[in-house]
């Protein structure tokens, strides 16, 4: 029992992370961004490279993925979605944009970085053992990790002039603009810290679970997932969501092991049952 | 559209003089049989593309097209295998069953809109997915296999059509009936788009509380919608498994459900004829990329980023810009 609750907060920090990125990019653009999961596996390699490879200590190497994909998220937003948005009759348009960038993340990494399975060195060596629960301690560091960054994120967003600016776009694109907030400007600031997000989180798990190029698919729609429990564009609900996903996870993989792998079927069901019920989420704005 | 009657008839029997007859005439001259495959595999993904494009035209994106393909392609395949059903009988089944399936998943979920409605559609694909894994009857992973060809379809001891068995070729039967269910399905879209029905629908995308106001169902109309793309999806899925003769779960993945949307984009939201043009450019591109060798995907996702900067409302917005220029 404890072990499973240990587990289920351990996942549900991490993928709170992992849905804080798209949650914020599509508050601010309302882009859904398909390539979310490639950013992350693109995270996890260049840890894989600047740690494992190079040697470098692990924080440089979380850096550096931070740092590169917040580059990249500027430029696709500078780019490329900025172009479209103006251009297109239809807002949905991005879509065709975002799942051509997941395509084209797909290729590069395949190019670079080829599809065998990654790992590098545990960070830290040891098992924790007490009051029955088994934990690597490198799971409890990478767990304590994401919950500080969680934290940042959360105060970053509340007490900062850029937060401020981010959160008056997400309520209202024009009236935040009329109040003089450079609304390109932030869009790409914004942009940037949600692909940042994804490299770190990528970052840090590639310490855990490795990284390889094909997962990129998988881990968007977990993140689609988490966004839609919690509700789209909320900060809060992407927290909400990412733990409630983790908590299900690890409690069906015990409760349904008996059953086979019918986890994430359950998991599906149960979330469409509670969408028909609650459209916009735990804590969403009506029609995102 | 200002394009007069007698040009858009014969736009529409050039289109059928092509497809029937210029096509096959010019593969077999060529000798590259392998073109029919290719071509019966874009005008049965171009019906199912057609289907999420009516759900685009009710305001709804639909990435779950990929989950009625595989189940009307299971419904098929059962039917066949293990009841002796003939081909011909478990199409307009399979395509039912996706129907009724749809109306009764549509019913709740077709209230949510946005992101919301795109995602619980892909979320769909993957249920479909792990249902046709868990369930007893689809055989799991393992799929089903061998499926018998078509066989003969007669009326009143009149054969209509032949025993795909004995062909010598195939691959040209399964081409004109793909290509013949493709010319039906966009006759039927055309028309309705064009009907009282379409211009409701086209009402529900742009406000849905204004249309409801004035009086129209729209709970009915966007179910009917949604039925309706399901049925295409359904039916081009069992055509699928027929001329693959097998399925799998993972036959249609949400790769596929994201493609039939990419489809209609690319086409353009705004045309009917959009995804039949957009699945013939995808499809087509992606196999001429294959001499890339590995940078095929890399290519291919570019050109379509730099497709999407330059023509954002889909390909066929270029025959209306050059025709306001004109």
């Amino acid at each position: 029992m404890e072990q499973v609750i240990a587990n289920g907060l351990y996942l549900g920090a991490q993928y709170a992370l992992i849905a804080l990125g798209l949650t914020l990019i599509f508050a601010l653009m309302n882009v859904l961004n398909f390539a979310h999961g490639q950013m992350y596996v693109l995270g996890g390699f260049i840890t894989y490279t600047v740690y494992g490879q190079l040697g470098l200590p692990f924080v440089v190497a979380l850096l550096a993925s931070g740092v590169t994909l917040a580059i990249i998220g500027a430029l696709m937003e500078k780019f490329l979605f900025r172009t479209v948005i103006r251009r297109s009759h239809r807002e949905e348009s991005t879509m065709l944009l975002a799942a051509a960038t997941a395509f084209f993340f797909d290729a590069v990494i395949l190019l670079l970085f080829g599809e065998k399975q990654r790992g590098v060195p545990k960070i830290v060596k040891g098992v924790f053992n007490d009051v029955g629960i088994i934990m690597p301690y490198d799971r409890i560091v990478v767990g304590a990790l994401a919950i500080v960054f969680i934290a940042a994120f959360v105060l970053y967003m509340q007490y900062s002039r850029v937060g401020r600016a981010m959160r008056a776009l997400a309520q209202d694109r024009v009236a935040a603009q009329l109040m003089g907030v450079r609304v390109d400007r932030y869009s790409m600031i914004g942009f940037a810290m949600g692909a940042m997000l994804a490299g770190v989180v990528g970052g840090l798990l590639v310490t855990i679970t490795g990284v390889n190029s094909g997962i990129g698919g998988p881990i968007s729609i977990k993140a689609f997932l988490m966004v839609m429990i919690g509700g789209a564009g909320v900060v809060g609900g992407a927290i909400a969501g990412g733990f409630i996903l983790g908590m299900m996870e690890s409690v069906g993989l015990t409760v349904l092991r008996e059953y086979g792998d019918v986890t994430y079927l359950v998991i599906f069901a149960a979330l469409m049952v509670f969408l028909s019920i609650r459209p916009n989420g735990l804590m969403g704005k009506p029609w995102g | 559209m200002t394009v007069n009657r007698n040009t858009r008839i014969a736009a529409v029997v050039a289109f059928l003089a092509i497809v029937f007859i210029a096509v096959p005439v010019a593969i077999s001259a060529s000798g590259r049989f392998d073109l029919y495959y290719t071509l019966t595999s874009v005008a049965l993904l171009s019906i199912a593309s057609a289907g999420v494009w009516l759900t685009f035209y009710i305001g709804r994106i639909n990435i779950g097209q990929g989950a009625y393909a595989l189940t009307g392609g299971y419904v098929s395949a059962i039917l066949v295998m293990n009841h002796g059903w003939s081909f011909w009988l478990t199409l307009p089944v399979a395509g039912l069953f996706c129907a009724a399936a749809s109306v009764l998943i549509g019913l709740p979920i077709l209230r949510l809109r946005g992101v919301y409605f795109a995602m619980v559609t892909l979320v769909l694909t993957e249920v479909a997915r792990l249902l046709a894994l868990a369930l007893p009857i689809t055989n799991g992973a393992k799929g089903i296999v061998s499926i018998p060809l078509p066989g003969a379809l007669s009326v009143f001891g009149i054969t209509l059509i032949p025993d795909f068995a004995t062909l010598q070729n195939s691959r040209l039967a399964f081409y004109l009936l793909a290509v013949t269910l493709m010319v039906v399905c966009f006759a039927i879209m055309y028309r309705l788009v064009n009907s009282r029905i379409g211009k409701l629908c086209q009402s529900l995308q742009q406000n849905e509380e204004l249309a409801s106001s004035i009086g129209v169902n729209i709970a009915y109309l966007r179910v009917i919608a949604y039925a309706v793309s399901s049925f295409f999806g359904g039916v081009s899925g069992a055509i699928f498994a027929a001329i693959s003769q097998s399925i799998y779960p993972s036959s249609f993945t949400v790769t596929d459900s994201v493609n039939f949307m990419l489809n209609c984009f690319l086409g353009g939201l705004g045309y009917v004829f959009g995804p039949m043009l957009g699945t013939l450019v995808l499809y087509f591109g992606w196999d001429l990329l294959f001499q890339t060798g590995q940078f095929q995907l890399l290519i291919y996702s570019g050109l379509m980023i730099v497709l999407m900067l330059v023509l954002p409302n889909g390909l066929l917005s270029l025959a209306e810009a050059t025709r306001k220029k004109g």
